[in-house]
């Protein structure tokens, strides 16, 4: 495999083999010398078209720990804003001899249309409302530490499901690792044809997230996209808050020691409460340290040996 | 007297394997070094073993474990990884990395014995010295190999060796241990 686009590019065996590279990789973290050598020589390339704090700096901190070359390009203050394309905008840095290509794009789609021009491997850091990979692997990283292992496990996902491309390679990712998947949203908030892809894909979905929180092994929380949002889903915040958010009261259905995980950022107060975003079982933050640890995993992975998988 | 040595031939390949060590001459080898360590070291103290992947480590233990035996008290045994530090990444398939893990007293000012089964070009022990860099300060570092087979491309050596087997290059040795293969042998072909 030379990219990773979608967690549909990743075989079972792969998927638990970037585990373990990640597990690695997260022993690091701990170190006195946060230093790898193994992509010395190389240089990767972050490409954000949108705005992201967590994803950008997990990327240029995986790359620079594994002693990468690692520079940032971001839509605002790079030529895109003087109106270049984004094939142009691709083509001009992958001529200065970059070997990979982390890149984030309001199109959904983009991070494969990208692939087919150049010759650097292509990470999809998320692409419109389509699959964001790294994110994906990353909570099921962190479930899988908590929980030992995925398998037979109930993992519901509620919130803002139509916009969020988390939920679309989450899904794959969590169903390819045994677990059992109840999505929850508002019927305004459920993609439509999910049926189909319910049915086919092997997940369950649900408009009752009372009903499905004292069966979940663990809880993944959505942030609602107000800023993909072009017309009313809900009457108002408070409403979206009543019916679907994670409030106090619902911290009480929970079993004990639920893992409740949010990608970031958390709109507090609405899809999550406070007292849910900081409970002991939150594991928000645990899930950026691991972020970290998988996309150091990825770029290795992809970029330290001639081809991907072989095990010596 | 030594055992002889027993020739068996690997269908597949047509090769015949000669057994160069059996289990008894491995723990021997063993036990001769973990002698040797404590002579050296003049006891125990200090003294952490790095097992590196994948056959060093139970070596270390086992040697470990001979340690304490004769001293009465316990050695601390530490993993070691060195793929990342490897000098020919770039032209295998990527490789998957193990576990590095240290004992809980670190390795700052230790004596640390790297254990390997086998030495041969040396890279892999460069590699291992680069990697210890990173994870601490050793107070010396010494190298402890189940078979110095020979063809060093660096100038590295082993400190405490099992048995030197000189070889052509292209001979194979294999270590097989129980921990790992479920027999203990070593053997040339």
């Amino acid at each position: 495999m030379k990219h990773l686009l979608s967690i549909d590019d990743l075989s079972t065996d792969e998927i638990l083999q970037l585990f373990e590279t990640a597990a690695d990789m997260h022993d690091v973290q701990s170190r006195e010398v946060k230093k790898l050598p193994a992509l010395r020589g190389r240089t990767v390339v972050n490409m954000f078209f949108e705005d992201s704090t967590r994803t950008r700096s997990s990327f240029e901190i995986a790359g620079k720990w594994l002693s990468a070359d690692v520079i940032n390009v971001s839509a605002k203050g790079s030529s895109t804003s003087k109106g270049e394309s984004l094939r142009d905008t691709v083509l001009t840095v992958c001529a200065m001899g970059v070997d990979g290509l982390v890149i984030r794009h309001p199109a959904s789609g983009a991070a494969v249309q990208v692939s087919q021009w150049v010759d650097a491997a292509v990470v999809n850091a998320g692409d419109g409302m389509h699959e964001h990979p790294t994110q994906a692997l990353l909570d099921a990283y962190t479930l899988q530490r908590h929980l030992g292992s995925l398998e037979g496990r109930h993992v519901a996902i509620i919130g803002d499901l139509t916009h969020s491309r988390v939920f679309r390679s989450n899904v794959q990712c969590l169903t390819r690792l045994g677990a059992r998947v109840t999505v929850v949203a508002p019927p305004t908030l459920m993609p439509s044809g999910i049926g189909a892809w319910s049915a086919a894909a092997g997940f369950e979905t649900s408009y009752d997230i009372d009903a499905v929180l004292p069966e979940a092994d663990a809880v993944m929380m959505l942030r609602v996209q107000r800023e993909r949002m072009s017309g009313a889903f809900f009457p108002s915040a408070r409403e979206y808050t009543v019916g679907y958010g994670l409030t106090r009261n619902r911290l009480s259905l929970l079993k004990p020691d639920v893992p409740i995980c949010h990608p970031g950022p958390m709109n507090r107060g609405l899809e999550i409460a406070a007292d849910a975003a900081d409970a002991a079982q939150s594991v928000v933050l645990e899930q950026v340290s691991g972020g970290l640890a998988i996309r150091m995993a990825v770029l290795y992975h992809l970029l330290a040996g001639d081809t991907w998988g072989g095990i010596a | 007297m030594p055992a002889p040595e027993e020739t068996v031939t690997d269908p597949a390949s047509g090769r015949a394997d000669r057994t160069v060590l059996d289990a008894r001459d491995i723990s021997r080898a063993l036990t001769r070094i973990a002698h040797e360590l404590l002579e050296r070291n003049k006891g125990a103290t200090d003294l952490v073993l790095l097992g590196l992947h994948t056959r060093g480590v139970p070596l270390a233990r086992r040697i470990a474990e001979k340690i304490t035996a004769v001293e009465g008290t316990p050695v601390a045994v530490g993993e070691l990884d060195v793929t990342m530090y490897r000098d020919d990444l770039r032209s295998q398939p990527t490789r998957r990395a193990h576990k590095t893990a240290l004992p809980p007293g670190g390795i700052d000012g230790k004596i640390v014995v790297l254990v390997d089964d086998v030495l041969f070009s040396g890279r892999t022990i460069r590699a291992a010295l680069d990697a210890l860099a990173d994870l601490g300060r050793p107070g010396a570092v010494r190298l402890a190999v189940l078979v110095d087979r020979g063809h060093r491309e660096l100038p590295i050596r082993a400190d405490h060796v099992g048995k030197n087997l000189p070889s052509a290059l292209a001979e194979r040795v294999s270590v097989r241990l129980a921990e790992v293969d479920g027999t203990d042998e070593v053997t040339i072909s």
